[in-house]
């Protein structure tokens, strides 16, 4: 009986103790909200920090913050500064979503620069739609999408992953093909895609190998065993990597000791570049590939000024920069273009101005986005160097137009992105009919 | 007479040849000079001409191309090669440079030119006074097969004495011949037998390569060639998957073998304990750290160092938690889960903001790396060691246990705590030991982890299921259950994978355990006797 008295005795005063504290934070977080929101225009910036994908988004989260910095030395943008809001979802996909609405209901930012992993990128896409928000992404994925609040400055398959398979079948004459990816969306629809690609250039099935593993796997043993068993049946093979985060670096540890070369059989790569060989031994790896539409190592002058600046400001002269680097560079300057341009921060305003917005690229071509929200870029394939770096052993001549629906899978080869004229993201060419979200 | 007037016109055009040749700059200078062009096919046309020039240079030249130490002046045209020594001569004359000019860049190669240079190398370094370039050399004219090297091959193995490199030219020979246009159907056979009798993948890969250009007993016996060498390597593959299970079970063994230890004696579930490996990775890689920055000659020993270093802490922070928590919480298993699990992510988190929550790079030592050939199977350093390490750290607890009075109260209190403690054994202190003897041991295996994973501040939560599923399925208690256990899952798990594929082979053992465990619930070596409790 006294114990019950005294519960209710402490409760009572705990509970008003509780809510007096209570609105006293949500008075002053709602004073300070209110303050900031005349000031500054707020960047959302949604990149993993912790977790197996640290190793590639952390040194986007900080180009972000760079370019923010630029742009306001600049005097910001409509007469206010940027102000950088940046959140960690720790590669926890569901928390992806979150964070996203996070930023636009409770930070109210005008745009967000995020994600990596196409499984993340999905997760906010149903955020993004409800609440009618702006999300730059600026990685190679796999296609097959269109959203009316999702520009896509990385690469489509078409831009990365077509010309690398035309690379090692026309120079390197490889016959035998192993589509080696990590377990989700991204490698299985990329792999899709090049199956169906190489099969229409007349690749047998049985000269082809699919194998997937979970993000972050590092028992390689087996499975480069399997590679050298597959390439050496007398007709020279290569490897189409798309294992994504650090599960690249025991990967090439373990080929590395087994002793594959990158002349018997060469692996080229769509998510390894300067930020993920930054940790690694790479003299044994020389001669394996990456496949980007930007390499740290091209000299253009626009490439050597955005370098030192960047290394100045990271106070590394060491620091390296990549591919999704340069695309978030491509996409901060043409978020600013189409802002100045409606002289507003208003979703809808700034998503209409933004297809035909130009912005030059670092590798001295101008990107332009495209009204399926993909922008053109040039293609490089390049060569592991003893330090890191690549060698760039082909190139396009033109920039490449990004191609939303993949014309090689039959369920998409007939549809357009087109944001301008049609309104929609999925336009049968065929059947003139939108197919909507109901696809 | 026609033939007459014939020989009478070549005569004099070698004549005029042979003495025309100074006054013009020969073929070998036009092609030195095509790789200032740094353009990929004039460099692949260079590199035929010099390798087959016979000029001093060309194996300087070629040898430094593929170092990334040729290199060319854009503006002058002139070729330098940088030596070994620092010094730099020219390519085309061999003269010494007094500096290679700044605007010098290296000349750059692709896969394919590699394999050219590979293949002239392999041509000019046939007769070379040391063994292991000559088995090398013997190795690329195999892979590469030019009909041009046969005269060097041929002299070469009428010089060579040492055994290994005798077969390897042979083999060398035996390719050649095999794909020579001209040669003859008995010297096709023989060369088939030679590859054959190599037995290995790249024989049956060149085998395969036989094409119905040859006569059809030739493409018969390389085709029967290719299946005994198959049916040959398939064997060698299965001791190959039970290697990899091996290495497989050595790593879980070692993650899972201090948990055993806790969970035997004290029926203590530590979710902690994977953060308990993170935290010996780390000190791993903080011992790198000094070494690299102070003491540079001791990498090779940093490993050894790191042990003992591993065990203490690891330690330490687990005689710390067992003190602090879990010393209040005997009894009430479900609240040791939640608490170890809270301290797991208070672990994770300070180690992140201590070192940053990107992977740290932990390097291998020169002992660490490469592999070497058993048979037809690779075995790489890395794995050999580890395993070799499990085992010797298996024994010294096995001993530890049997021997030390330490380890007989912890196998007294395990078996029935109530009357070890009657018979005056002090059972706190006891727990408090065994809970920081499992915590090092733990650490250890961050040491030999941080070899062959990330480390980050993740690492533990990617050992801490296995652990769990090993010390079940071995019986809890049982050091011998776990061993058994560890390898049994090991080599399961690398049988099914090149079967089901890495994600389903996993989700077939979990699934595999999980039926076992409906039959023998306490494990495979179940601890007997009346005061166990069930």
């Amino acid at each position: 009986m006294l114990t019950i008295n005294h519960d209710i005795a402490t409760s009572f005063s705990r509970r008003r103790w509780l809510a007096a504290a209570a609105g006293l934070v949500l008075g002053l977080t709602g004073f300070t909200n209110a303050k900031a929101a005349d000031d500054t225009i707020k960047v959302g910036v949604l990149h993993s920090l912790s977790g197996t994908m640290a190793i590639s988004e952390t040194t986007l989260k900080d180009t972000i913050l760079f370019l923010i910095d630029e742009q306001n030395k600049k005097g910001g943008v409509l007469g206010k500064k940027l102000e950088a809001v940046v959140v960690d979802p720790a590669s926890n996909w569901p928390l992806f979503a979150e964070k996203a609405r996070e930023l636009i209901t409770k930070d109210k930012v005008a745009v967000v620069f995020g994600c990596w992993t196409s499984v993340s990128r999905k997760s906010v896409l149903p955020v993004f739609k409800e609440l009618n928000s702006i999300l730059f992404y600026p990685v190679q994925y796999e296609g097959e999408e269109s959203e009316r609040n999702v520009f896509y400055t990385g690469a489509a398959p078409n831009q990365q992953a077509i010309p690398a398979v035309d690379y090692l079948m026309k120079q390197e004459k490889v016959k035998r093909w192993v589509l080696a990816g990590t377990d989700y969306v991204y490698p299985r629809t990329t792999n899709k895609i090049l199956e169906a690609y190489l099969k229409s250039k007349g690749v047998a099935q049985d000269d082809i190998m699919i194998n997937y593993t979970p993000f972050g796997h590092s028992d390689w043993q087996t499975i480069v065993a399997d590679i050298k068993k597959f390439g050496s049946a007398g007709k020279k093979t290569a490897v189409v990597s798309t294992i994504n985060g650090d599960a690249n670096v025991p990967f090439y540890k373990e080929l590395g000791n087994q002793g594959i070369k990158a002349t018997d059989i060469p692996v080229v790569a769509f998510s390894v570049g300067e930020e993920e060989l930054a940790g690694i031994d790479t003299k044994p790896l020389v001669g394996h590939l990456a496949a980007w539409n930007y390499f740290e190592s091209i000299k253009t002058p626009a490439n050597e000024k955005f370098i030192k600046e960047w290394q100045a400001y990271t106070k590394n002269p060491k620091r390296t920069t990549n591919d999704p680097m340069e695309a978030h560079v491509i996409g901060f300057n043409m978020w600013i273009k189409a802002v100045e341009k409606v002289k507003s921060t208003d979703a809808d305003k700034v998503i209409d101005a933004l297809p035909g917005t130009e912005a030059p690229n670092l590798t001295g071509g101008v990107s332009k986005m495209l009204p399926n929200h993909h922008i053109t870029k040039p293609v490089f394939i390049g060569e592991i160097k003893g330090d890191g770096q690549f060698n760039v052993v082909y190139k396009t001549k033109d920039l490449v137009p990004g191609d939303a629906w993949s014309k090689e899978l039959e369920g998409s080869k007939d549809l357009i992105g087109d944001w301008v004229g049609k309104k929609c993201g999925n336009y049968n060419v065929k059947t003139d009919k939108c197919l909507g979200s109901g696809s | 007479m026609p033939v007459l007037a014939c020989l009478r016109a070549f005569a004099l055009s070698i004549v005029l040849i042979v003495f025309a040749g100074p006054c013009f700059a020969g073929p070998f200078e036009d092609a030195v000079a095509k790789f200032a062009n740094d353009d990929f096919s004039d460099t692949e046309d260079a590199i035929g001409v010099v390798a087959a020039s016979g000029n001093p240079l060309a194996y300087p030249i070629i040898s430094a191309l593929q170092d990334e130490r040729l290199m060319v002046d854009a503006e002058t045209k002139k070729v330098y090669i940088k030596q070994l020594d620092g010094k730099a001569i020219d390519a085309a004359t061999g003269a010494a440079v007094d500096s290679i000019p700044d605007s010098a860049s290296t000349v750059s190669l692709n896969n394919r030119l590699r394999r050219t240079v590979d293949a002239a190398l392999g041509g000019l370094t046939l007769l070379s006074p040391d063994l292991a370039t000559r088995l090398a050399a013997a190795q690329s004219v195999f892979k590469s097969h030019e009909e041009a090297v046969l005269p060097t091959v041929e002299s070469a193995l009428a010089k060579e004495t040492n055994r290994s490199a005798k077969t390897a030219l042979g083999e060398a020979r035996a390719a050649i011949l095999l794909f020579k246009s001209d040669a003859s159907e008995v010297d096709r056979l023989e060369a088939v037998a030679t590859i054959k009798a190599r037995g290995d993948q790249e024989a049956m890969g060149m085998l395969s390569d036989v094409g119905s250009d040859q006569p059809p007993a030739v493409a018969k016996a390389a085709a029967s060639a290719v299946a005994s060498i198959q049916s040959t390597l398939a064997i060698w593959s299965t001791v190959q998957n039970a290697w990899y299970g091996l290495s497989l079970g050595s790593v879980l063994l070692l993650a899972a073998i201090g948990l055993a230890i806790t969970f035997g004696v004290m029926g203590v579930i530590n979710m902690a304990h994977g953060e308990m490996v993170m935290l010996g990775a780390y000190t791993t890689f903080a011992v790198q750290e000094v070494i690299r920055t102070r003491y540079g000659g001791l990498f090779d020993y940093s490993l050894l160092i790191a042990v003992p270093l591993a065990f203490l802490v690891s330690g330490a922070v687990g005689v710390l938690i067992e003190r602090s928590i879990i010393r209040f919480l005997y009894g009430r298993p479900l609240e040791t889960l939640l608490a170890t699990w809270g301290l797991s992510l208070v672990l994770q988190q300070a180690v992140r903001t201590m070192f940053g929550p990107t992977n740290r790079e932990v390097g291998n030592p020169s002992w660490m790396s490469g592999a070497f050939e058993l048979g037809h199977m690779t075995i790489t350093y890395n794995r050999l060691w580890i395993l070799c390490f499990t085992l010797a750290v298996f024994v010294l607890l096995l001993a530890m246990l049997r021997f030390t009075a330490l380890g007989l109260e912890m196998r007294a209190v395990t078996q029935n705590r109530r009357m070890a403690a009657s018979m005056g054994i002090a059972t706190s202190r006891v727990d408090a030991l065994t809970f920081g003897l499992g915590s090092g041991i733990a650490g250890i295996a961050g040491v030999a982890l941080s070899q062959i994973d990330n480390v980050s501040p993740n690492l533990g939560q990617s050992y801490i299921i296995d652990s769990f599923m090993v010390v079940v399925f071995g019986g809890v208690g049982n050091l011998w259950g776990t061993l058994v256990g560890a390898f049994t899952l090991g080599i399961a798990n690398k049988f099914l994978e090149p079967v089901a594929g890495a994600v389903l082979g996993k989700i077939a053992i979990l699934v595999l355990i999980i039926l076992f465990i409906q039959k023998r619930p306490r494990g495979l070596f179940a601890l007997k006797g009346r005061a166990v409790e069930a």
